[in-house]
């Protein structure tokens, strides 16, 4: 575990970059995480996303499974990797502080 | 060079006649690879205190795809520095596994710069296993390989799988379907699902071009694809009787130079079917009944070969155990003609993904949906009528469960009616 310091906010980070705990996730963290997951600017879009993911969180205590998030939002998986080159799970995960993925590789 | 940890335990898988690959991790240690030292430490601790050492679940990637890389790290970083990131990557096998020796080293040479030159040849889905290399690295090492090798990584997590063939037609005379194209076809077409992962689990394809099966599709794929035929089995009765008398000898020479070739025992009396007869003169085969074994025809080569009108039985649902137990697929399609581009079999795929994605639960093998739900609903959604060949011994089991929309009424029936036509 790791600690981040970014406008003035603590993160503890795991070593994929994941916040230790979606109680921590502040705008600040989106941020922070952009540019590494090759985001130049957020649009709506991505926040579509981001708060999808966060509430099925919220309401179940998982991720959505992949097919479940393209059927909310309304996009295609391909445009999701648009939004979130390194996909929904590394990225827009990471950027709504949701827990790591885990499972069989 | 003394090694920096000593490994009195990984010694001993060293010693006997068999190649080691604690040995081979040795001779790069030695040459100054700092992976491979720490990594031999690690794998010593986790010897001497029955524990693994690496952590589950990494969550690593390059940008654009979900998967083909494997994120690995261990967990005593403070002892075993270099190996702190030890991250996997898939590097799709070309089909059939054909490289010329220019591409392997240049595969060699990139993994000695940028990762531990550790590599698994290959994993058990085929692709080339490239083992342990730091974060920073995998976007450089995925440039290097998409740009200079022309090659792509593999699939891994909820993705479809690298594709995987046998030799098919370029080695074997066998082969009922060209097995390489087909796989590359197949790569080529569902090259969005084998990067981006959508499924609820896993998927494989693996094609064999006779149901010899030397991929073993039926036991590993979901969705094996294995080539039959469907005419007669091809005889040279000359050849027979060059067997029978000693002439030529079986199973192509593989069990030595042998003169008592006995066909009854060999041949005949082995067939499951019981099809076959000879009557010293002549083999003849009730072709009807053959359920394409493979095993007169693996004995006599010479004399018997598959039919002329080829294609390929699909069979779904084959998995190793991990929620339910191992699984053998089952047959879907008895047969469909697998001729380039493919478009019957790939309507057909993109019927079936739909159905499992719809109705798989998460990390649910589209096995283990069939088991759940029956072969019916499967069958619905890919628009297939039941087949007596989709079932292992039709004739043994007389009950059949009629879908209740093909039943005049459904099961609700009005007894009043009922009793109106019969007295009680």
């Amino acid at each position: 575990m790791g600690q981040i310091e970014f406008k003035g906010k603590n993160f503890e980070v795991d070593e994929d970059g994941f916040i230790a705990s979606f109680d921590d996730w502040t705008t600040e963290w989106v941020d922070y995480v952009k540019t590494s997951e090759g985001i130049a600017e957020l649009t709506d879009e991505h926040w579509a996303v981001i708060h999808v993911l966060q509430d099925y969180y919220r309401k179940h205590g998982i991720a959505p499974m992949v097919r479940i998030l393209t059927k909310v939002t309304g996009y295609k998986l391909k445009y999701i990797y648009e939004l979130f080159p390194s996909g929904p799970g590394k990225g827009a995960c990471k950027m709504a502080g949701l827990p790591k993925p885990t499972g069989c590789v | 060079m003394a090694l920096k940890h000593a490994t009195p335990m990984l010694d001993e898988l060293e010693k006997g006649p068999w190649p080691s690959f604690v040995s081979d991790v040795k001779r790069l240690a030695a040459k100054g690879n700092l992976m491979c030292e720490d990594w031999l430490g690690l794998m010593e601790l986790s010897f001497k205190e029955k524990e693994g050492h690496w952590k589950h679940g990494g969550i690593v990637g390059v940008f654009g795809y979900g998967g083909g890389v494997i994120g690995r790290y261990c967990d005593r970083p403070d002892l075993f520095p270099n190996v702190a990131h030890f991250h996997t990557m898939r590097v799709n096998q070309p089909a059939s596994k054909y490289y010329n020796s220019d591409v392997l080293r240049k595969i060699c040479d990139l993994w000695d710069a940028k990762g531990s030159g550790l590599t698994n040849m290959h994993g058990s889905t085929g692709d080339i296993v490239l083992l342990g290399t730091t974060t920073d690295q995998l976007e450089p090492i995925f440039y290097e390989l998409t740009h200079d090798l022309k090659m792509d990584l593999g699939g891994s997590g909820s993705n479809l799988r690298s594709p995987e063939g046998c030799l098919g037609m370029s080695r074997c005379e066998w082969a009922c379907i060209n097995t390489q194209d087909i796989i590359y076809d197949l790569t080529q077409e569902f090259q969005d699902a084998l990067h981006r992962p959508m499924f609820p689990y896993k998927f494989k394809f693996k094609s064999s071009g006779c149901p010899m099966d030397c991929v073993a599709a039926i036991a590993r794929a979901d969705c094996s694809i294995i080539g039959t035929w469907r005419d007669d089995i091809r005889i040279d009765q000359e050849a027979v009787k060059g067997y029978v008398g000693g002439e030529i000898v079986p199973h192509g020479g593989a069990g030595g130079p042998r003169k008592d070739f006995d066909i009854k025992a060999e041949v005949i009396d082995l067939c499951p079917t019981k099809c076959m007869a000879f009557d010293g003169k002549t083999l003849k085969i009730e072709n009807s009944d053959c359920v394409r074994c493979m095993h007169c025809i693996r004995v006599m080569p010479r004399a018997l070969r598959p039919g002329v009108d080829t294609g390929a039985t699909i069979l779904l649902g084959a998995k190793a155990p991990i929620l339910e137990g191992a699984q053998l697929s089952s047959v879907v399609i008895p047969f469909i003609k697998m001729e380039s581009p493919y478009t019957e079999f790939k309507e057909f795929v993109e019927k079936l993904w739909d159905y499992w994605m719809e109705n798989g639960k998460n990390r649910e093998r589209l096995g283990e949906l069939i088991q759940r739900q029956g072969l019916r609903e499967l069958l619905k959604a890919v628009e297939l009528e039941p087949d007596p060949r989709m079932v292992n011994t039709p004739r043994y089991n007389p009950y059949i469960f009629y879908d209740p929309e093909k039943v005049p009424g459904g099961w609700e029936h009005d007894a009043t009616e009922y009793r109106k036509r019969h007295q009680a």
